[in-house]
């Protein structure tokens, strides 16, 4: 029976059991290469459509030496990064005070509910038209279309986090003759950090993936940028290693933020 | 002498349209050096009375005060020690003590050596700086009695401190809680559902029943002053005494449930 197991028995198997499926997971991608390296030699996918290894190989080493239209591959990756940390740095003074204040004030909750649901799940691309007639087409409604992408969910997990902290802790502070801000700084900030780190990697997830949206609005350069210009002129090879470096730069973002919340929020993942 | 005292409290919950009414007219006092424990069945509003000395709950009409001042809010005067310990578990065992000091604005060094006593008499100090996920369900309850002890508070209130705890646990943390009861002469407001402990740890023991919450006997068993006396918690146990006002108090309580 599995309750029966002792700890270290169940330790064991779990560090086991961990092993074979990285190995499952491992095998998937290799099986996948395999199938992309065959379908290629043989000719069974038009390169038109989607390029062979080699291809790609030369599109990366051309991207690295010569960039794209004239902007330096690392120009792109930079120009996509600021737009998407600059949405974030001003989501975060925004959404997180805002989140909180929803959390802790009913009244407040209930003028901001009905705002996010209705915008949360429309898709960025069907309210950018409205947002180039309004602000025009430069870097401010790029930065705005992620924004509004990352405000809603970062704003709503603060919030849904607030609400969830322990009455008892802050009673328990409170009557060691705490202030409301000592309150605040000593048990509503750090009871939200493990949650608010999540909703940052949501929200980031999020960010990222309208940064194409955003680089639609008559942008000359950003990896959003170069993937939909290179499809214009049918260059696949760019258009896959530009989508390989989205993905490749959201995962380091992703770890960063990993190894953020293992630093500051170790203990939530003990606490009972 | 300090003293905390309801005056002619009155509270009723609403749900809707529905009034309960919790308690009407309630007076209680507790002295600094005394404690006061509240027995009675479950909802008959012990935690309420609680809530209402810490400040965590206003009162409809009436007044709490301490010496005669009105009180409105929690404040350090009267720290509270929950059953589910409330302790803050980003913080390590002494930081969790040095909380309320640094609340008070007391300087570092003088933090430590304040937080390193209270480690000490609640038998903490070598786990001092290891993360509280590492402290068993005593030692949690016993890190939540330093906390509140070390900022001095005149009144502790504890609500089911060691409701959660085995048996063999409870009867050590009853032990010390007389000891600190006896250094450190705090007034005690204990809320239990075990007659045992109601007997052992009261120098006023109120029987309660509700809602709306009454008094149904103050008594005044004699077995806490006869620790500070030297008896051991185990040797009053076994008292023929003991045994009776036990067999006594579960047959009032029974009445009452």
């Amino acid at each position: 029976m599995k309750s029966l197991r002792s700890p270290s028995y169940s330790r064991y198997k779990k560090g086991s059991s961990s092993h074979y499926l990285s190995l499952i997971s491992g095998l998937t991608v290799l099986v996948i290469a395999a199938a992309w390296f065959a379908a290629s030699h043989y000719g069974w996918i038009n390169t038109l459509f989607f390029p062979s290894p080699n291809a790609l190989f030369l599109a990366f080493k051309q991207l690295w030496q010569q960039g794209y239209l004239d902007i330096s591959l690392g120009q792109h990756v930079t120009a996509s990064l600021l737009r998407v940390l600059v949405a974030l740095a001003i989501a975060l003074v925004t959404a997180i005070p805002l989140g909180i204040l929803m959390g802790l004030t009913p009244v407040i909750r209930a003028i901001f509910t009905p705002i996010l649901d209705f915008y949360r799940p429309i898709p960025p691309l069907a309210y950018l038209p409205l947002i180039v007639i309004w602000l025009g087409i430069g870097e401010v409604s790029k930065i705005l279309l992620i924004f509004l992408a990352i405000f809603a969910p970062l704003t709503i997990s603060t919030a849904e986090a607030v609400r969830r902290i322990e009455p008892h802790r802050v009673q328990a502070v409170r009557c060691l003759g705490a202030s409301s801000w000592q309150v605040m700084k000593w048990v509503v900030l750090p009871s939200i950090l493990p949650e608010l780190l999540t909703g940052i990697r949501i929200a980031l997830g999020v960010g990222w993936s309208t940064l194409v949206a955003a680089e639609l609005i008559a942008a000359n350069r950003g990896l959003g940028f170069m993937v939909q210009s290179a499809a214009q002129f049918l260059s696949t090879d760019v258009v896959v290693a530009g989508i390989l470096l989205i993905a490749a730069v959201a995962l380091i973002i992703e770890l960063l933020l990993r190894q953020l919340q293992k630093r500051f929020a170790r203990w939530s993942l003990y606490d009972n | 002498m300090s003293q905390l005292q309801i005056v002619q409290g009155q509270l009723t919950f609403t749900h809707g349209e529905a009034q309960q009414p919790i308690f009407d007219k309630m007076s209680m006092s507790i002295n600094k050096g005394e404690s006061v424990v509240l027995l009675g069945p479950s909802g008959c509003g012990k935690s309420t009375l609680l809530n209402v000395f810490a400040g965590f709950q206003p009162l409809d009409r009436g007044l709490v005060t301490l010496n005669n001042q009105c009180l409105s809010g929690p404040s350090g005067q009267r720290a509270v020690v929950f059953q589910d310990d409330a302790l803050l578990p980003w913080l390590t065992t002494e930081h969790n003590v040095e909380i309320g000091l640094k609340i008070q604005g007391i300087p570092k060094a003088q933090r430590q050596k304040i937080s390193h006593d209270y480690l000490e008499l609640v038998g903490l100090a070598a786990h001092a700086k290891q993360p509280i996920q590492q402290l068993s369900g005593g030692q949690r309850q016993r890190l939540g009695l330093a906390r509140a002890l070390a900022i001095k508070p005149d009144f502790l209130l504890l609500d089911e401190p060691f409701g959660a705890l085995d048996a063999l646990t409870r009867e050590k943390m009853q032990a010390l809680l007389l000891t600190i009861w006896k250094e450190t002469g705090v007034g005690f407001l204990l809320i239990t559902h075990s007659v045992d402990e109601a007997l052992l740890l009261a120098t006023d023991l109120y029987l309660l029943q509700g809602p709306p919450t009454q008094i149904i006997t103050h008594q005044q068993p004699p077995f806490a002053r006869r620790f500070l006396d030297g008896e051991t918690v185990r040797s009053l146990k076994s008292d023929s005494r003991f045994t009776q006002d036990r067999q006594s108090l579960l047959d009032q309580l029974l009445e009452v449930a």
